[in-house]
């Protein structure tokens, strides 16, 4: 079984995990909205500037964020001199970096199945007398859920598994940063820490494999759902 | 209270032009499949913008002369080819759909889709499917209908039964109907006067 400390890991990669997906999960349902409907100049660019994280070395991007988030960076000075706070080897940073590395999975689900929608049942509600707002509301967003979830569920898992940016961006602070990847391989540089990283290793599996079932089941729902008559 | 339109629409390379004159009863649009006949309703819905023209039902400009009303102020009665019925959403929930709240449902009570309140639309036979379509449209308290190919893939005693359903609309209800089909015999059974198009 697991130690305290163990538990804690876990816990601390759960909390890190689902908080980077709540905070990204509406922004990614609002870029996929935009790449599946808008059409505008250069929007190509934005769809490739979204997917950059799951192509561009992970210890780039944690450095661009940690150049963002430092007291001099553009985010970082901001948030120092209206809040006094700063990210930096916190796990509010580790959620940061885990949620940017999330967001092309999270964006790409949302987006198939926003694309998915019969746009000719939005039309009907119109005509029911429905505005913009109701129509999103009542019959966008409810057909596009499932996909909203399964995309939810791939960017938890992507989450739980980061490993480069976070550990340039927040490094590996015990208690605070080190999540379960940061802390197999921790474990992995100290002799006699092979029975730790089995444990957490088997853990991350077991996690990993619920959320991907979880988000199979979900796209397989979806596809049942959007069924018209 | 009846439809006033003149409509030119170029759609790709087909161009579609549509004159109505003011007339009480039922419309029928008759004409070839690619005529553009699904295309006037949807310009008459506010679900595509004509080019040019005017669309005027019951003496209310709906589009023309600087007016272009979102089909959500048009009040249109649509029942589309396929039903269209909201997949998330129960019978009840889709006939409650464009109705004021609490409205009572028993307005629709001759189609004969009480019964089906709590299923879903993917267990609906296509004719039952049809029905609750129509009674959807008719509880939104539309100003007029617009039905298009109403009869299309129903098997004869289907057919026989959305007829009447429509012929009591068009005698009891007086409601404007503009209908589409390309059934020369649905055209001259139910129609007041038939536009070819």
């Amino acid at each position: 079984m697991l130690t305290a400390a163990e538990w804690g890991i876990v816990l601390l990669s759960l909390k890190v995990g689902g908080v980077a997906v709540l905070v990204t999960l509406p922004v990614a349902f609002a870029l996929a909205y935009l790449l599946a409907r808008a059409r505008f100049p250069g929007k190509v660019l934005v769809d490739a500037a979204i997917h950059l994280p799951l192509v561009v070395p992970p210890v780039v991007t944690g450095w661009l964020l940690l150049l963002a988030f430092a007291p001099a960076g553009i985010v970082g000075g901001w948030l120092e001199s209206w809040f006094g706070v700063s990210v930096l080897f916190r796990w509010t940073g580790a959620a940061i970096a885990a949620g940017v590395m999330a967001l092309p999975l999270m964006v790409r689900a949302m987006r198939l199945s926003i694309e998915a929608i019969d746009r000719r049942l939005e039309a009907a509600a119109s005509t029911l007398g429905a505005g913009r707002a109701r129509v999103f509301w009542t019959i966008t967003l409810p057909l596009s859920l499932p996909g909203v979830l399964a995309g939810a569920v791939l960017g938890f898992a992507r989450a739980l598994g980061e490993f480069g940016a976070t550990i340039t961006f927040v490094s590996n602070v015990p208690g605070e940063t080190e999540t379960l990847p940061l802390a197999i391989y921790a474990a992995l540089q100290q002799p006699g820490g092979e029975a730790m990283v089995l444990r957490l290793a088997a853990i991350s599996v077991l996690l990993s494999l619920v959320a991907l079932v979880a988000s199979e089941l979900l796209a397989r729902r979806a596809g049942r759902g959007l069924h018209v008559l | 209270m009846s439809f006033d339109l003149n409509l030119t629409k170029r759609i790709g390379e087909t161009d579609i032009a549509c004159r109505i004159e003011p007339g009480e009863g039922l419309t029928v649009l008759f004409g070839p499949s690619g005529a553009g006949k699904t295309s006037v309703l949807n310009m008459v819905a506010g679900l595509v913008t004509p080019d040019a023209g005017h669309v005027r039902v019951g003496g209310e400009t709906l589009f023309g002369e600087g007016v272009n009303l979102p089909p959500e102020r048009r009040h249109a009665g649509y029942v589309f080819q396929e039903p269209r019925l909201f997949p998330h959403l129960r019978v009840g929930a889709n006939l409650r759909y464009g109705a004021s709240d609490g409205a009572p449902l028993d307005g629709v009570d001759f189609l004969g889709i009480g019964h089906l309140l709590d299923r879903w639309p993917r267990t609906l036979s296509g004719g039952e499917a049809r029905r609750v379509a129509i009674g959807r449209a008719l509880l939104s308290s539309p100003r007029f209908l617009l039905l298009d190919e109403p009869l299309s893939s129903l098997d004869r005693a289907r057919r026989e039964e959305i007829m009447l359903v429509i012929e009591r609309l068009r005698d009891e209800a007086r409601l404007p109907i503009l209908m589409v089909t390309h059934d020369r015999g649905e055209a001259e059974r139910l129609g007041s006067r038939i536009v070819e198009m």
